[in-house]
């Protein structure tokens, strides 16, 4: 405890600058992740290929990632960017999947009457496909959302600051107090994402909702 | 008969419709890959402001023939007409906007509330959202439910709810050309008489030409101006008015289809007490002669 009111206003900063690794990051996985998972859905034979392409991301060893990147991208190694393109790999990999399985999830009874009333393709996507998608897509985003905030910490082995900071500056100098802020400090900012994303799926699928408060008196009578 | 049963006995007055919204089969044929055709050498004509049923058993094509007119299925030879025009002309989107369709399930989407189903295709038209609800709820209760259903979900509803809601999207953007595909077949009995009356209401007011499909004879008898029914692969077997066809079945398949057998359909005029009283096959008494 000691240690924490002596160094808060560094915790601050890092947990800023993990923040400003993860959240990016996340983001980036979902706007990718969301056309490749729908091609994926429309096109089953690509779709098989860009599936098992994109698990096989999830295999590649974080060090030489990070190393990797920065040549590919032409970006600095110790750089943010480094950071987040590496993320975003790994929530690629994870969030592919299922958001091909979230456009899988759609009943294609409602995709096909919502076509016959006259929605235009892209209408069909944006008022049909995505919006009924949410619910199994969120589910992997909040997957994503965790892993990411863990993940940012190995930024600290190549030198990009984040909580991750805390936890090798901490070995290091042998401050267990030090270790555990980090610790408890990524775990909490993993589970802020976590709640938020609850809440962001709760709004935006208001309907889901409403079943639930039909079904339970009516699962009560019977 | 057939009217005898609406609940209000208005004389609509209308202003006499031009021949629009004719609905026209030409030797229409589609087959899918691997498959006996579905339909083969089908031609119709839906008149103007009529409504017409397509009766038949699965695999019937008869699904597979109302489909081709908002160009959800294409055929593979033949054309489809709307007055005059192919349908392959139009931009199926305009197209399916401009018809009015009710699937057997609905086909609601189950994330917006009752009165955005409805107003869908009017909001995709470019109607302003607020004056959309406005309508829609009216619409709502044209078609028998509250107006304070409008807010729910779909999955909120009864199975026959969600079809009137069904049929009240379908009319939102009021037009000339209404697909019934079972619209009515998922719901039990009885509210599927109270829908089969509504739609007759309906009828008597709009005046839209109706293509309607069914498995249901009786289905088909209480709603159609005419009948269709339908053999294996789109053959049609008879062609008629509901007493044409029940009076005069072309063949054994129609005589045996439409039941004209059946002890229900055998009516006779027993007195009883100097009244007429008409029985059925079985003896069982079904109603009076009116005087």
């Amino acid at each position: 405890m000691n240690w924490l009111t002596l160094n808060w206003p560094q915790v601050i900063e890092l947990t800023r600058d993990h923040l400003l690794l993860s959240a990016p990051a996340i983001v980036l996985s979902v706007l990718l992740a969301v056309p490749i998972g729908r091609l994926a859905h429309r096109r089953p034979r690509l779709g098989g290929a860009v599936l098992g392409a994109a698990g096989l991301l999830y295999a590649i060893p974080a060090l030489p990632l990070l190393i990797i990147i920065p040549v590919l991208f032409g970006i600095p190694l110790r750089s943010p960017a480094t950071m987040i393109i590496a993320l975003t790999v790994y929530g690629l990999a994870l969030l592919v999947r299922t958001a091909a399985d979230a456009f899988g999830s759609v009943d294609p009874r409602v995709r096909e009457a919502a076509v016959a009333v006259g929605h235009s393709p892209l209408g069909v996507f944006w008022r049909v496909d995505l919006p009924l998608a949410v619910p199994v897509l969120l589910a992997g985003v909040r997957v994503v959302a965790v892993s990411t905030v863990s993940l940012v910490t190995i930024g600290a082995l190549i030198g990009v600051p984040s909580l991750g900071t805390l936890l090798t500056d901490g070995f290091q100098r042998g401050i267990p107090a030090e270790v555990a802020t980090g610790v408890i400090a990524t775990m909490a900012l993993a589970l802020l994402f976590d709640a938020l994303l609850i809440a962001a799926g709760r709004a935006l699928t208001p309907w889901t909702a409403k079943r639930r408060e039909r079904l339970l008196p009516r699962a009560e009578t019977t | 008969m057939r009217f005898g049963s609406l609940y209000r006995l208005t004389v609509t007055v209308l202003p006499m419709s031009g021949e629009v919204a004719v609905i026209e089969f030409e030797s229409v044929s589609k087959t899918y890959p691997g498959h006996a055709a579905a339909v083969a050498e089908f031609s119709l004509v839906v008149p103007s402001h009529r409504s017409v049923v397509l009766v038949g058993s699965s695999g019937s094509g008869k699904s597979t023939l109302l489909r081709t007119v908002n160009r959800m299925v294409e055929p593979t030879s033949g054309r489809v007409l709307i007055d005059g025009e192919d349908v392959r002309e139009r931009d199926p989107v305009a197209l399916r906007r401009s018809i009015g369709y009710v699937l057997q399930h609905g086909g609601l989407l189950p994330h917006r509330s009752v009165l955005d189903n409805i107003a869908t295709v009017p909001v995709l038209n470019g109607i302003a959202k607020r004056e959309a609800r406005t309508a829609a709820s009216e619409l709502l209760e044209r078609v028998g439910l509250d107006p304070k259903l409008g807010r729910r979900y779909p999955g909120q509803l009864s199975g026959g709810q969600q079809q009137r809601v069904g049929v009240a999207r379908a009319l939102a953007a009021d037009p000339e050309i209404l697909l019934m595909d079972e619209p009515f077949g998922a719901v039990d009995p009885i509210m599927r008489r109270d829908l089969q009356e509504e739609l007759l209401r309906l009828q008597a007011e709009l005046h839209k030409t109706i293509l309607f499909v069914t498995h249901d004879v009786d289905e088909a008898f209480l709603l159609g101006d005419e009948v269709v029914v339908l053999r294996e692969g789109g053959v049609i077997a008879q062609r008629g008015t509901p007493a044409e066809i029940l009076g005069a079945p072309a063949d054994d398949f129609v005589r045996d289809f439409v039941g004209a057998d059946r002890a229900e359909r055998e009516l006779s005029i027993m007195d009883i007490d100097g009244r007429a009283v008409a029985v059925d096959g079985s003896g069982r008494p079904v109603g009076v002669l009116a005087p």
